[in-house]
């Protein structure tokens, strides 16, 4: 296998006090989209904007494209900026509120002295590709309905042309014939341009279509990672199995039987002894109150840390 | 029949802009009775949130609204400015789609909880306020509630401000809450929190919600009828299990068509179901139905306006293939 594009080693990001981000290892490759899922306030903003450097990283190292991040930024101020670009999780809050859709959408082509009427017009194709036309460049993001701007959002980033996207939620707020509009462009993107996403999502139905890979996070760790179809199918971490319980369907009926999670999502402030997900999770042992279970690979290929993972399915976690 | 709560009668949204006026909504009826929880679905830009900010008064001082009727709970003129401020935060209260506007980053969390109790519950010692508002965080799932009660919102991640919203929506025990995608910043197991809180609420409450999503599965789990809407106007209503899984209107049907199956086809190669075609701009309508551009059974009728049809199990859809010809 060729060497990732995106490689992030034993990352941490803390707050003060709060560490939001303890030793998350990612490794992405060229043309592939990678989906991170898992509650809510388990770090993945954090790591998405560790990653894109808006956030510095308190440990651990990254590298892109085989050149170590700290090192060459020390040199080249837009080293990641014109690799790496972040697709903000909250659209109406990234643009800014005095410029228009047009002033946007020529901002970042101005930043990097390319705007032309020749990028000008790919840009305004690639908003008409989203299903805005042009009466939308006159508008000011406030004018906008929440699935346009984040429509608008995704139009900037990609006119930055990365090569690797960091999508936080960005089909979260858009309808089901959009969502898929943006995802079969995004797909196209990738696919001809060879770019590579790091696809952050609570939409369990839209990670399981568009990842190859995903990662299960939970209190800033990851618990579970491999193929997104393996473990979709056959969850190992009861965390990510009470994730999947919970997707709501069309069909009530349909829905897979619900594990409740007792108790709450702990503070990252203060998070718990040996395994972080004992206290809530149904399969707990005494061990797992103790002792830290790390990452480990098993015979599938996927990586799970948990002490007792769930082999071959469902049959433990009913009881 | 349920005595009503809300009743509506030919909505109509517009605001004027350099290329003529635009025309956000047209024509909405709207029914929401006491304690039942009414879910709006449809395109995005179709004027859902629009209709949502109309009923809290929170519209753009430049939109033109006219209504034929707006009463809500024997109160007539319920879309006017003074009675719809007055209505806000006391009889009827919302958790918008973006959970940072409803929150001021200069004040704490617990400051935010408390205020919003004054309207409603104007005698309450400070200290009275403060311990429910923490007690409503602790059953929104928020951990640590005593110390977050002193945070800031950035100092929050998305979802736990989604459920800061909720909380304090909650607290003001409203007669209508209204829901603009509350779930959407929220992991499956917290949304399926979210869901039962709701479900609490209005059996407790007996609130009645209004719940504007994109997420057919929420609407199908916390719904008793569904609106459909397109380009500003209904297309499709009636309840939820007739219209989620028979839906009659082509916009619905396409719509619907476009839900992706969990877990189906994991390594499908082959492109996401979209609906072709773009929805028409709001200052330049078509004057018959406003879908037949992309419709696939668009016929020579299309170009007049669409009746209302209505069928059993108290569905109704606006489309010429419900008559007869
Ligand atoms: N600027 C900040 N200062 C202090 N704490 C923060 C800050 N940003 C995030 N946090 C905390 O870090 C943790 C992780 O937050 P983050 O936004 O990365 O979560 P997330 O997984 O993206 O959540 P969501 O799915 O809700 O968006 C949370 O406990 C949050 O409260
Ligand atoms: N101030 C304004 N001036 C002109 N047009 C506006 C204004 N505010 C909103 N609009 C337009 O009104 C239409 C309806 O917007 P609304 O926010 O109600 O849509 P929505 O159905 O909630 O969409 P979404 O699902 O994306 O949130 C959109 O086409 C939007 O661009
Ligand atoms: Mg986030
Ligand atoms: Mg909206």
């Amino acid at each position: 296998m060729t060497a990732p594009v995106l490689s992030l080693k034993d990352a941490c990001v803390r707050y003060g006090d709060l560490t939001a981000v303890e030793g998350v290892s990612i490794d992405l490759h060229g043309g592939e989209t990678l989906g991170l899922v898992g509650e809510s306030g388990c770090g993945k903003s954090s790591v998405a904007r560790a990653i894109s450097g808006l956030n510095p990283l308190s440990s651990g190292t990254m590298m892109v494209q085989q050149e170590d991040v700290a090192v060459k930024l020390r040199t080249d101020r837009r080293f990641l900026a014109d690799r790496v670009q972040l697709l903000f999780q909250d659209p109406v809050a990234s643009l800014s509120p005095r410029l228009t859709v047009g002033a946007l959408l020529a901002e970042p082509l101005k930043i990097r002295k390319i705007f032309n009427a020749d990028t000008w017009a790919a840009a305004i194709a690639l908003l008409q590709d989203m299903g805005l036309g042009e009466q939308f460049l006159s508008r000011y993001p406030h004018q906008l309905s929440g699935g346009q701007a984040r429509r608008v959002a995704l139009a900037r980033v990609l006119t930055a042309k990365p090569r690797i996207i960091v999508a936080d939620e960005p089909t979260a707020g858009l309808d089901v014939s959009i969502q898929g509009d943006m995802l079969n462009l995004l797909r196209a993107l990738r696919d001809r341009l060879g770019l590579s996403y790091l696809f952050i999502s609570h939409n369990l139905n839209v990670v399981g279509r568009v990842t190859e890979r995903v990662a299960i996070m939970y209190l800033g760790q990851i618990v579970e990672t491999g193929k997104t179809g393996l473990l979709f199918r056959d969850p190992a971490h009861p965390y990510t199995k009470a994730l999947l319980s919970s997707n709501l369907t069309i069909d009530p009926q349909r829905r897979r039987e619900r594990v409740i999670l007792k108790g709450e999502l702990p503070s990252p402030r203060n998070p718990p002894s040996g395994c972080r997900f004992h206290q809530r999770c149904p399969l707990a042992r005494d061990i797992c109150a103790v002792r830290q279970p790390r990452l480990e690979t098993q015979a599938d290929g996927r990586m799970v840390a948990c002490h007792f993972p769930l082999s071959g399915g469902s049959e433990a976690m009913a009881g | 029949m349920t005595p009503s709560l809300l009743s509506i009668r030919n909505l109509d949204v517009s605001y004027p802009t350099s290329r003529g006026h635009a025309r956000i909504l047209i024509g909405v009826d709207l029914d929401i009775a006491r304690g039942t929880s009414v879910g709006l679905v449809g395109e995005s830009g179709s004027g859902k949130s629009t209709l949502a900010l109309a009923l809290l008064g929170l519209l753009p001082e430049n939109a033109e609204i006219d209504a034929q009727d707006a009463m809500f709970d024997s109160c007539p003129d319920a879309l006017s400015p003074a009675t719809a401020q007055r209505l806000r935060g006391s009889d009827i209260a919302m958790i918008f789609q973006d959970p940072m506007t409803a929150l001021n980053p200069l004040f704490t969390i617990g400051t935010h909880l408390v205020d919003i109790q004054r309207r409603k519950f104007p005698h309450a010692s400070q200290a009275d306020l403060w311990a429910r508002g923490e007690r409503m965080l602790v059953r929104v799932g928020v951990s640590d509630a005593g110390n977050r009660m002193r945070r800031y919102p950035h100092e929050f991640s998305g979802g736990m401000r989604q459920r800061v919203v909720i909380a304090m929506a909650l607290l003001v025990e409203p007669k209508l809450l209204i829901a603009d995608e509350p779930t959407t910043a929220l992991d499956a197991t917290i949304e399926a929190q979210v869901v039962d809180i709701l479900r609490d609420l209005r059996s407790e409450l007996s609130a009645a919600l209004l719940v504007v999503s994109h997420s057919f599965g929420l609407i199908a789990e916390l719904c008793d009828t569904v609106i459909v809407m397109y380009a500003g106007t209904i297309v499709e209503t009636g309840p939820v299990n007739v219209v989620l899984h028979d839906p009659r209107h082509p916009y619905a049907q396409a719509l619907l068509a476009c839900e992706i199956e969990p877990l189906s086809s994991i390594e499908a190669a082959e492109p996401l179901v979209t609906i072709p075609g773009t929805v028409p701009d709001p200052a330049n309508r078509p004057v018959g139905c406003v879908f037949a551009a992309r419709c696939p059974a668009r016929h020579d009728r299309c170009i007049e306006p669409p009746p209302l049809v209505s069928q059993g199990q108290g569905r109704s859809f606006s489309c010429w293939l419900g008559v007869s010809l």
